[in-house]
């Protein structure tokens, strides 16, 4: 009977502390072998985050919706924005990558500080909380498309073929957020209060991205800066040409959003990876 | 399949925690020390230059006062954690008994934490699928499987962790003080079933304060202070050892 029991791939269960290779290939490696555990993190965030609430799920599409309305009543009557099929479907497409972006990155963040219980008493790949927040955030980015779907089409956005690349920018930005968010939880484990700042420095960036303002309402130095500095600004206008616009992005726009996107996560993988030894000793 | 098979072997391992000497309670704060170069460190060894062998097969118990470095030993084997120095080499799958339940969570039914529990000891859906009757069958809560885990007792909370970390099969098996899992009915079945597994070939490190009990369960034992191996050897000797000194003491 246990001669059958070691049968099983036998490499996978030798464990020398010093065979170090590459930490970024090794957890790429570890994290193919635990697939399975980031699919059930994230069916079990997705499950739990509404499980006691009576709308339950429907919330993941009524939240956004809700902070459309709140948006649109108060800037109908301050600022008349001047964009091309009306604002509640713009702030809507925002609205919904932006929220994609700031979530995910604290929910990696968090869920590795608060939850790195687990890391202490068994061994799960590092990065298995990171992964499970963006898988999440994409599961609810995707539900998220049925109210904006609608919002489109009560407002008579068309809606064009231009939808079925919608894919490739959500995967950009959840590329982007992923590397993003293991770079701030590296420096999480460090120093906790840095996701008391996050939450601040997130406020602050929301304002300085184009999500509930159109870019033409900037003078033009500003701007130049923030379509020259801000990353997030690329991720939103590729993430919105597609079901806001109806086109497909601009190569101008879409070049520097994957090189973005490719940059940040590979930094983001490096850095966590190779500092994720010391977390058990920190957590 | 012989005997004197290593299966957990500890070279010259040391452990070294390092505490900050001043509080930083800003990054702010951290970075102007740090540019002025004055950041500075306490540093404790949890472990230092501990060696042993464990042989496949083996009960081997390991003693030692709060704080001598029992858990630090067991992160390692169990991979949580790298050495500072020295090298740990550990060969089959590894289930740390100690951790029933751990990342089970209160708002899922006992169905889907079977399934979330068992993927993290690293199993995929298919392989849980095929256990899942066994494990609700051992854990006797077939009434309760699709119910939320906040709806059960702490014992049918640590008697499913029980079930799912003992269905792994594991080659080596981490105990930390002797279950108290449920009631004595279950208690007695557990232990049957950790036999069953010693029966067939598998490793069990037993950490506990209780010198009877390793002197009764074990073959052999080590014995931890402040993090140094005080001494490795038959279990007999190494508690008669341990009494004496804690006598002296």
């Amino acid at each position: 009977m246990h001669s059958n029991k070691t049968s099983t791939n036998k490499t996978e269960l030798y464990y020398d502390s010093t065979a170090r290779g590459s930490p970024p290939l090794e957890e790429l490696r570890e994290v193919i072998h635990y697939r399975n555990l980031i699919l059930q993190l994230t069916r079990r965030d997705v499950m739990t985050r509404y499980k006691r609430s009576v709308l339950g799920i429907a919330w993941t599409m009524l939240n956004p919706l809700g902070m459309m309305v709140v948006l649109t009543i108060a800037f109908s009557h301050i600022f008349r924005f001047d964009t091309e099929y009306g604002y509640p479907a713009y702030v809507l497409s925002g609205l919904l990558a932006w929220n994609f972006f700031s979530q995910t990155t604290t929910a990696a963040m968090v869920n590795l500080v608060w939850g790195g219980g687990l890391l202490h008493r068994i061994y799960i790949p590092r990065t298995s909380f990171a992964l499970a927040a963006i898988a999440t955030g994409l599961v609810n980015l995707l539900l998220s498309l049925i109210p904006l779907l609608i919002i489109n089409l009560i407002s008579g956005v068309p809606i064009r073929a231009t939808v079925f690349f919608l894919p490739i920018p959500m995967l950009l930005l959840a590329a982007f957020a992923l590397g993003v968010g293991l770079l701030i939880s590296t420096f999480a484990v460090y120093y906790p209060d840095v996701a008391e700042m996050y939450g601040i420095a997130m406020y602050g960036w929301m304002y300085l991205t184009p999500v509930i303002y159109p870019i033409s309402i900037l003078p033009y130095t500003f701007r130049f800066w923030i379509t020259h500095l801000n990353p997030m600004y690329y991720f939103l206008e590729i993430y919105r040409a597609p079901i806001y616009y109806g086109k497909l992005p601009t190569a101008e726009i879409f070049t520097p959003a994957v090189l973005i996107a490719v940059i940040t996560l590979v930094i983001g993988w490096v850095v966590f990876t190779y500092k994720s030894d010391e977390f058990s000793y920190r957590i | 399949m012989s005997i004197d098979q290593v299966v957990i072997r500890l070279e010259n391992v040391s452990v070294r925690y390092r505490t900050p000497a001043e509080r930083y309670n800003t990054f702010k704060e951290f970075a102007i020390r740090w540019l002025q170069g004055k950041v500075r460190n306490n540093s404790f060894w949890a472990l230092r230059n501990v060696s042993f062998e464990i042989n496949k097969g083996e009960v081997f118990g390991i003693i030692g006062q709060n704080g001598a470095g029992k858990s630090t030993l067991l992160k390692l084997v169990s991979r949580v954690m790298r050495p500072t120095e020295g090298r740990v080499v550990v060969i089959g799958r590894v289930v740390p008994l100690l951790e029933l339940g751990a990342g089970f969570h209160p708002e899922l039914t006992g169905r889907e934490n079977i399934y979330l529990n068992g993927s993290i000891l690293g199993f995929s859906r298919k392989e849980m699928e095929t256990k899942f009757h066994r494990i609700v069958e051992f854990s006797e809560l077939h009434e309760f499987i699709e119910a939320p885990l906040r709806t059960y007792s702490s014992g049918m909370w640590a008697r499913l962790g029980f079930a799912v970390a003992i269905d792994t099969e594991p080659d080596i098996l981490i105990l930390d003080e002797i279950l108290s899992v449920g009631d004595e009915a279950f208690q007695r079945k557990c232990l049957a079933r950790i036999d069953e597994f010693l029966q067939q070939g598998a490793t069990i490190v037993l950490v506990s304060h209780n010198t009877h009990q390793i002197e009764q369960m074990c073959q052999r034992a080590a014995w931890l202070a402040h993090g140094q191996l005080q001494s490795v050897g038959p279990a007999s000797e190494v508690v008669r050892a341990y009494r004496e000194n804690q006598h002296i003491n």
